[in-house]
């Protein structure tokens, strides 16, 4: 079969919502796109669990603990998931780390921003996870059947960060008045970074149309922007804050928020490195790996000796 | 009709797919399937993979990964190397019997709206 033959096969059955699964032909430039963007969400979601694990041991009460150390471990199983889709595709979890590591894969700006009071962690819970979120759940859909079924499991546990993370929110917006402007004072540092997570905006954006076509992308980056400025620009309200943006404005012919320029200078001087974290969330994960390369070597010493000895067993 | 069981190394990764990279994949953990049991008197259901040293350490591991809200009562681990699987390219030629006997199926058979319980 020739590979126009192929690849109208493959087309037709993304037309018709079948799933492609790992086995599947499938074009060469679907399978690089699945793996870059997968691997970046893994890697996200693995330097993610870093910006939170700088509070889990100064987090305010024994509860707000708890939650905060279920949801970084969320966080850690959220990228096995993930790197587990992306092994299907061919490339090694080794190589997947390599890449974090040498800084050819990239992962999701937001994290290079520190965290600077408690209340950030509501902010992240309530913006950065509900941006993710409204990223991630048209990815359920996705093309890619293990890519599809990882980000099911992903959104169901997703839910509960971005609801513990308003309602610690709320709980702080009726404490004193320390308390509000440290809510206010988060909220204004996370909001601009939250919705340039949704990516350039569609004319400038290289990887929308073919992913698109593929349905690995459903909706565009602006318009589940557009979606998620609305449903904050709602939500702030019942906070008592307000979000850093003065041309934030409903369009009543548009049934939408109108909202300010964002700063894309900035957002490129992140993601190309020049983050006020980037080195530090980096030099983080190099380390962990480094100082655990002799867990990994034991633990599969340990587990040839055994299966040696049972051989041995065996024989005798 | 050409029968063929592929021996699949790599989760659902054909075999000669293995290497694309340059990484050393030698030192890597073993990769595990992992089938859960959600409650007593289901099926153990594939949920997803993970690496592990050992089947000891895929059994905790898959408990850590994917039964934090008690999604399971038992689990299954299984070495990916050792997953047989049919092949998708042949998949119309093999299933290809079970096409043409729609009579295996209640429905292919007409019967009075009178005959009740059946």
């Amino acid at each position: 079969m020739s590979v126009q033959d192929l690849e109208k096969i493959f087309q037709d059955k993304v037309d018709a919502d079948v799933r492609i699964e790992p086995k599947d032909w499938m074009p060469e430039k679907y399978r690089q796109t699945l793996i870059r963007q997968i691997s970046q969400h893994a890697h996200s979601e693995i330097v993610g669990m870093l910006p939170e694990g700088n509070w889990i041991s100064r987090a305010p009460s024994l509860k707000r603990k708890q939650i905060l150390i279920a949801k970084v471990q969320d966080e850690a199983g959220h990228g096995l998931y993930l790197y587990s889709a992306a092994e299907t595709l061919g490339i090694s979890r080794d190589e997947m780390v390599e890449q974090l590591h040498s800084g050819k894969a990239k992962y999701s700006s937001i994290f290079n921003y520190p965290t600077i009071t408690w209340a950030d962690m509501g902010a992240i819970g309530w913006l950065v996870d509900g941006a993710a979120i409204m990223n991630q759940v048209p990815l359920c859909r996705a093309s890619y059947g293990p890519y599809s079924r990882a980000m099911i499991r992903v959104c169901k546990e997703e839910s509960f960060h971005q609801r513990q993370g308003f309602e610690s929110l709320l709980v702080l917006s009726k404490g004193t008045a320390e308390q509000k402007a440290m809510v206010q004072n988060a909220i204004d540092r996370w909001w601009w970074p939250s919705i340039m997570m949704f990516g350039p905006h569609d004319a400038e954006s290289t990887n929308t149309e073919s992913s698109m076509k593929w349905k690995i992308k459903r909706f565009s980056n602006d318009e589940l922007r557009q979606r998620f400025v609305d449903m904050c620009a709602e939500q702030v309200k019942l906070l008592n804050m307000a979000l850093p943006d003065p041309d934030l404005k409903w369009n009543e012919e548009r049934k939408h928020y109108d909202f300010g320029k964002i700063n894309w200078e900035e957002f490129w001087s992140v993601v190309n490195g020049n983050g006020p974290c980037n080195k530090q969330r980096l030099d983080a994960r190099k380390k962990a790996w480094e100082e655990g390369a002799w867990v990994r070597e034991a633990a599969k010493g340990y587990a040839d000796k055994r299966a040696g000895r049972i051989k041995h067993q065996a024989a005798a | 009709m050409r029968f063929e069981i592929r021996k699949f190394y790599y989760g659902d990764i054909p075999g000669e797919n293995l290497g694309r990279g340059n990484a050393d994949t030698k030192a890597e953990w073993p990769l595990w399937e992992i089938f859960i049991r959600s409650k007593q008197g289901l099926d153990h259901k594939h949920v997803g993979s993970l690496h592990a040293a050992d089947a000891q350490m895929a059994v905790e591991n898959a408990r850590d990964v994917y039964t934090r809200r008690q999604e399971g009562v038992s689990i299954w681990v299984v070495e990916s190397k050792h997953i047989h699987a049919s092949n998708p390219d042949e998949a119309d030629s093999f299933y290809e019997p079970a096409n043409d006997k729609v009579y295996r199926h209640p429905t292919f058979y007409d019967l009075p709206d009178e005959v009740n319980h059946m």
